[in-house]
């Protein structure tokens, strides 16, 4: 019985966390989800491929108006790792603008989602400051 | 007139706002029989019939024609987003220009008033309190919020931050001088949901809702429709002088969906699609974007407008921040953008929208705009995006009698 499982399924857990994507075989495009075919050159055969964990912030938003449930104030962001255009969180950082900068360098960190009634601990990501 | 220009014949939109009194269908079926009645024709004469109304029900077309006129005509019901209006619109000039009809109607409506933040929430938490991954990403608890957000106006947001991060400038006081300039065109719209000049001062002041965009920087959830009736250049020249003079040609009727893009997977991409259909609009039109007297394009939230003086190349590349700053876009500027007041104060009655923007662009270019007539209008075009994404854009002409 696994203690801990990863938020979404393209994050790896483990001694060093980091994200993972399908590559396309053909165009190397790359995606969080699984595709059907490539949505870029309609290929079918994928790989998967490591993300770096640094980047930095190509653009942000400080939400404070969400959906019913989701905790206000928070950092969303758009981090370009190494190459690859990442969506995540930026935590560890007060949420204001005098804080959070475009072109800031980031890194991916853990957060915990906290448990379920088994004990399995849900392990999501985020990027802070580096 | 050539035989196979199209040509909006009438054209209508209700007052944007809130309309406690009108479900969907007499707020749709008053902007039909006000288009007919601007067009001088009647249900009879229509062979087409394509309807939107996103929220709503599949059949709103039928629903429309119980009050309007059920003539057996086709009936296209359509979404496409915040495009559905530009999309029903194109589907009626298809459907005329393929010769299968001389006349279309299309319509657009949407009740929005008090629903509040689009976007956003997900799936609830379930209350088994066990973890188990769903959906394509195998998440095991909703990820807006927790991978970035949802919401509209906090994905917007990001659009204009990411104009901000490649060519600099785009500060939140910029964003709201943009909203500044659209709230105080809305102040000559008596159709604007909102109309009320506000402050730079007032508008960075407001509620915050994603920033840098606050509450009167987001499109106004309302209540509206819009309707036009479209016709070949072929039945217009049957038709009164009186009608070929106020008909508007249709000289540009593009629709894009958003080509695949490195990161259009984290942040929709609205810039491209936008860039390649105004390409395909200017070629087909044989204008320039400086041949524009005025532009409504699809300010969803202030930092929308901005990357699109940009995608319509209004500007040079990287330069709607200098374009902004140099008044340009202000109704006394070079290429008015909004003089309607915008999403952000005339509202945005999601699938009236595609319609109600030609419906402005129209009015200028029928010297009926009134106060807020800008002079000697002769093209103008409008834009809109649906995130998802859709893009259509409409260039419009003055009548040549």
């Amino acid at each position: 019985m696994p203690t801990q499982i990863p938020h979404v399924n393209y994050l790896v857990l483990g001694d060093r966390p980091h994200l993972v994507a399908n590559e396309c075989l053909s165009c190397k495009a790359r995606f969080f989800d699984r595709r059907n075919a490539c949505a870029n050159c309609s290929g079918t055969e994928f790989k998967t491929v490591d993300i770096g964990t640094s980047g930095i912030v190509r653009s942000f938003t400080i939400v404070t108006f969400a959906a019913p449930g989701v905790p206000v104030p928070f950092v969303a962001a758009i981090i370009d790792c190494e190459g690859t255009s990442v969506r995540g969180n930026i935590v560890n950082a007060d949420p204001t603008p005098e804080k959070i900068t475009l072109g800031m360098k980031v890194r991916l960190v853990t957060t915990s989602l906290g448990s379920d009634d088994d004990g399995v601990e849900a392990i999501g990501f985020g990027f802070e400051p580096a | 007139m050539a035989a196979d220009d199209i040509y909006i014949l009438g054209i209508y939109m209700t007052k944007f706002g809130k309309h406690t009194d009108k479900d969907v269908v007499d707020l749709a079926s008053e902007a039909v029989l006000a288009a007919l009645k601007d067009a001088g024709v009647t249900m009879k004469d229509m062979g087409i019939m394509a309807a939107g109304c996103l929220m709503g029900q599949g059949s709103i077309g039928q629903m429309i024609q119980k009050q309007v006129g059920q003539t057996g005509i086709p009936v296209y019901n359509v979404a496409n987003a915040c495009a559905t209006g530009a999309t029903a619109l194109r589907t009626a000039i298809m459907a005329v220009k393929a010769g299968e009809c001389d006349m279309g109607l299309a319509v657009g409506v949407e009740k929005l008033a008090g629903v509040g933040l689009l976007g956003g929430g997900g799936r609830p938490k379930t209350d088994g309190n066990k973890w188990s991954p769903a959906g394509r990403f195998g998440a095991v608890a909703p990820t807006d919020g927790r991978i970035g957000t949802d919401t509209m106006p906090g994905t917007f947001a990001q659009v204009g931050m990411e104009y901000g991060h490649k060519y600099g400038g785009a500060t939140f006081e910029l964003f709201a001088r943009i909203s500044e300039k659209n709230h105080f065109h809305s102040t000559l719209n008596p159709l604007a949901a909102y109309s009320k000049a506000m402050s730079v001062e007032e508008i960075m002041g407001d509620i915050m809702i994603s920033y840098p965009n606050t509450r009167p920087m987001c499109s106004a959830n309302c209540d509206g429709a819009a309707a036009a009736v479209v016709v070949s250049g072929t039945k217009l020249k049957t038709l009164s002088l009186e009608q070929q003079r106020r008909a508007i040609k249709v000289s540009a009727s593009i629709l894009t969906s958003d080509p695949y893009q490195e990161a259009c997977q984290v942040l929709p991409d609205v810039n491209t699609l936008t860039r390649i259909a105004a390409k395909q609009a200017y070629e087909k039109a044989g204008v320039s974007p400086q041949d524009l007297n005025l532009i409504e394009l699809h300010d969803c939230f202030a930092t929308a407008e901005l990357v699109h003086y940009d995608n319509l190349m209004l500007c040079p590349e990287g330069g709607a921040v200098d374009f902004f700053n140099s008044g340009a876009t202000w109704r006394t500027g070079s290429s008015p953008v909004n003089v309607s007041g915008g999403l952000e104060s005339k509202g945005h009655p999601i699938a009236a929208t595609g319609i109600a923007n030609i419906w402005e662009v129209c009015h200028h270019l029928r010297g009926e705009a009134g106060p807020r007539q800008i002079e000697g209008a002769k093209v103008g075009l409008a834009h809109v995006i649906g995130l998802g994404s859709a893009c259509g854009i409409h260039i419009l002409e003055k009548s040549a009698l």
